[in-house]
């Protein structure tokens, strides 16, 4: 019996800044049609390895492969890395979506411009198609009546949603999310993810850096706990929040008590 | 001293035409400024380095030295080099590359304020180098700098007094040389702060409603 081939392969990933290595040889895979959730201290490198694997930063060695096929490098038979050409690039890259902490909505397009931007530039789609295409994502995320509106006239709730439609109406196999409610005010954070409760629901591979520790813990079917640039734990949250536990998880859920943090840590 | 409008109602035919001239080398100026501007900021924001580094040097010569003295230089140094123009085709080319130098430098700042976010989002969907910058880039930086060109526009209109040293016919020229000719340097002088104040009003008013009808593309 041959195991499913993971969404996502990361192998021996380091990055370096300059002279500082902030991703210390990660290894990693993926978990088709589950939500990962990546969780870590500050600085820990979370948002360099999720940026690694949206191609936004190039990892300084390292592989990393995306259904089966190598992002950005090749690895030769003498294991030296070859650039691959920039088309191979884009088609294993828009395999993947990604949603920022800050949303970046563009400001002078419409909601609906913004989810509808990719598929007529880039995929040559009629006006007409791909309105319906964007309209039929911006009503997955609930937000239909409001596809004629401005970033700056929508909440930040709202826009993370749009940003979400925006990644779904490319029809990406993977989505990757860096802390998509970090900066919403906490009673908009619920909205957003129920958005993302349903993707993990309808089997979309998701891969979520978060401190909402308890969407972590009940969403999430897989914790990725790293430290310092290394993968410390890899596991279900059952078996990971669970005492026995590691004490540099402990000692990280201490600081986040208001996040959902303290239920995990409350004696049974 | 009195102000003897029959003066200015005689001449109104002359102070017309220095007036259109006016208008005309500020608005060429203003359009061959922006798009000269904006070629010399995509070309130091994304050509290669040496390149940037020479027009680098171009525009802080332009920036740096009086725009009289430019313009001098243009008209009367230029035979020396082969360039010899008309007064006309002097200023324009004269105050065109003086406004480029500024507004070179007022887009290399708006390429560098759209937030990386947005250009990174762009990249994720799959939009190609050059579609970036014309699909999110350009007009994501013409929001930013837009209140920057309509004050460069208002100290251009300003700048075209100076070529009446050259002789170009514009309105400082005309209706100065009307003032010597009737004794009427107060009234003409008077005249020609009245005629670029009300260029200068119209231009910012103009550029207040264009900032309204964006107001809405805003950064959230
Ligand atoms: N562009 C950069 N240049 C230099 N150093 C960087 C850069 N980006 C990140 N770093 C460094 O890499 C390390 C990991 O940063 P990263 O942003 O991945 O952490 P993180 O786990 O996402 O933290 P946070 O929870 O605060 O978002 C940090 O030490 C950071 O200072
Ligand atoms: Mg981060």
């Amino acid at each position: 019996m041959t195991l499913p081939a993971p969404a996502i392969a990361i192998r021996r990933l380091c990055k370096s800044y300059g002279q500082t290595e902030v991703l210390h040889g990660i290894d990693l895979e993926i978990a088709r049609g589950a939500t990962t959730c990546l969780i870590g201290p500050s600085g820990s490198g979370k948002s360099t390895l999720l940026r690694c694997i949206a191609f936004l930063e190039e990892a300084t060695s390292g592989t990393i492969l995306v259904n089966g096929q190598p992002l950005g490098f090749e690895e030769q038979a003498d294991g030296r890395r070859r650039r691959l050409p920039q088309a191979r690039i884009r088609e294993v890259r828009s395999g993947i979506g990604m949603v920022f902490q800050q949303f970046n909505l563009w400001p002078h397009m419409t909601a609906l411009g913004n989810v509808t931007e990719a598929l007529v530039t880039v995929q040559g789609l009629s006006r007409r198609e791909a309105g319906e295409r964007g309209m039929a994502q911006l009503r997955r995320v609930g937000l239909e009546a409001r596809a004629r509106h401005y970033p700056s006239e929508l909440s930040g709730g709202q826009q993370q949603r749009v940003a979400i439609a925006r990644a779904l109406a490319l029809e990406p196999k993977i989505l990757l999310f860096d802390e998509p409610t970090a900066s919403l005010d906490p009673e908009l954070t619920g909205e957003v993810l129920n958005v993302m409760r349903d993707l993990g629901d309808e089997g979309m591979t998701m891969v979520v850096v978060t401190h909402e520790i308890g969407f972590a813990a009940t969403v999430g079917q897989r914790i990725v706990f790293l430290d310092h640039g290394r993968v410390l734990l890899n596991g279900p949250p059952a078996e990971l929040f669970a005492p026995p536990r590691h004490p540099r998880l402990t000692q990280f859920l201490e600081t986040y008590l208001d996040r959902g943090a303290a239920m995990l840590l409350k004696p049974a | 001293m009195s102000f003897d409008l029959a003066v200015v109602v005689a001449a109104l035919p002359a102070i017309l035409a220095g007036l259109q001239v006016t208008l005309g080398i500020w608005l060429a100026a203003l359009a061959l400024g922006i798009g000269l501007g904006f070629a010399v900021a995509a070309l130091r924001h994304f050509g290669p380095g040496p390149l940037g580094l020479a027009l680098r040097l171009a525009v802080e010569v332009l920036r740096g030295t009086p725009f009289l003295i430019q313009i001098f230089l243009l008209y009367f140094g230029g035979p020396f080099v082969g360039i010899r123009l008309d007064p006309v085709p002097a200023g324009l080319l004269g105050l065109s590359v003086y406004a480029a130098a500024y507004f070179s430098e007022i887009f290399r700042a708006g390429f560098v304020a759209v937030p990386r976010g947005h250009v990174e989002a762009a990249q994720c969907v799959g939009l190609s180098r050059a579609q970036i910058v014309r699909r999110i880039l350009v007009p994501e930086m013409t929001m930013l700098v837009l209140p920057q060109c309509v004050n460069m526009a208002v100290i251009l209109v300003k700048e075209t007094a100076i070529l009446s040293i050259i002789a170009v016919p514009e309105a400082t020229a005309v209706i100065s040389a009307l003032g010597s000719q009737q004794y009427a340097f107060v009234e003409s002088l008077f005249l020609l702060a009245l005629i670029y104040w009300l260029l200068v009003e119209a231009c910012g008013w103009a550029g207040r409603a264009l900032e309204r009808r964006l107001s809405k593309f805003r950064f959230a």
